[in-house]
């Protein structure tokens, strides 16, 4: 079980491909990658930052990941997130949950995301055609972390 | 009692602060909040229904009770992922 909070760009797919290695009681691994996109609520974005609350983002992605461990059967979880300045089409943030069977996996992965999503302190600023803006927290992403 | 108080994204930004250490008795964060509210006029942004807080770097409600020393952070909805 690992948590990384970093400004290095990463690789998904080496990442994911870790997720079994040396470890053949692995029946299934569900990775997500969230990707910086180039539009977002009607605006070109042409970049962003990252802002973090260094010391809390760790330990509240640790307890996340510990919920998660409580709640289904893994055999290893890695979620990586950046932080800092971003461009386009950059990966942005990786989960990985290894397990013996799927539904643990995809369960545990979409979980994560959830709790990531309204629990851990991140927060976007854009660069868009019309200035920067801050990224505005959605009502979706709470209800989506409700469902749990 | 010292709080250290800590602020980030947009309310660090109208605040102009990243965080300032208060003095006085602070039963819970709400008490904190009060007191910033009759700081000045840049602190209405910590007015908001939304805002989100935490004690000692863990999430929690405004309810939450205080010890001397505590770290409190004031932040809007996180936006990460």
């Amino acid at each position: 079980m690992s948590v990384r909070v970093q400004a290095a760009p990463f690789d998904p797919g080496a990442e994911t491909n870790a997720m079994h290695a040396a470890n053949v009681g692995v029946g299934a691994v569900v990775a997500f990658v969230g990707y910086v996109r180039d539009f977002n609520d009607g605006l070109d974005v042409a970049g962003m930052f990252l802002e973090h609350y260094p010391g809390m983002t760790e330990k509240a992605l640790g307890k996340i990941v510990t919920e998660a461990g409580q709640r289904w059967p893994l055999l290893k979880v890695e979620v990586l997130h950046r932080v800092g300045a971003l461009q386009p089409g950059e990966p942005i943030v990786f989960v990985g949950v290894a397990s013996a069977h799927r539904q643990a996996a995809f369960d545990a992965c979409n979980f994560i995301m959830d709790y990531l999503k309204t629990r851990a302190p991140f927060w976007k600023k854009e660069q868009t055609s019309e200035g920067e803006r801050w990224v505005e927290g959605k009502q979706s992403d709470t209800d989506a972390a409700g469902r749990w | 009692m010292k709080i250290n108080v800590v602020y980030f994204a947009r309310y660090r930004e109208v605040l102009r602060l990243d965080g300032e250490t208060l003095e006085g008795d602070f039963a819970r964060i709400e008490d904190v909040r009060q007191a910033l509210l009759g700081k000045g006029e840049a602190y209405a942004v910590l007015a908001g229904q939304n805002l989100m807080c935490a004690r000692n770097q863990d999430l929690c409600r405004t309810d939450e009770t205080l010890a001397d020393g505590d770290e409190v952070a004031f932040f809007p909805p996180v936006t990460g992922g």
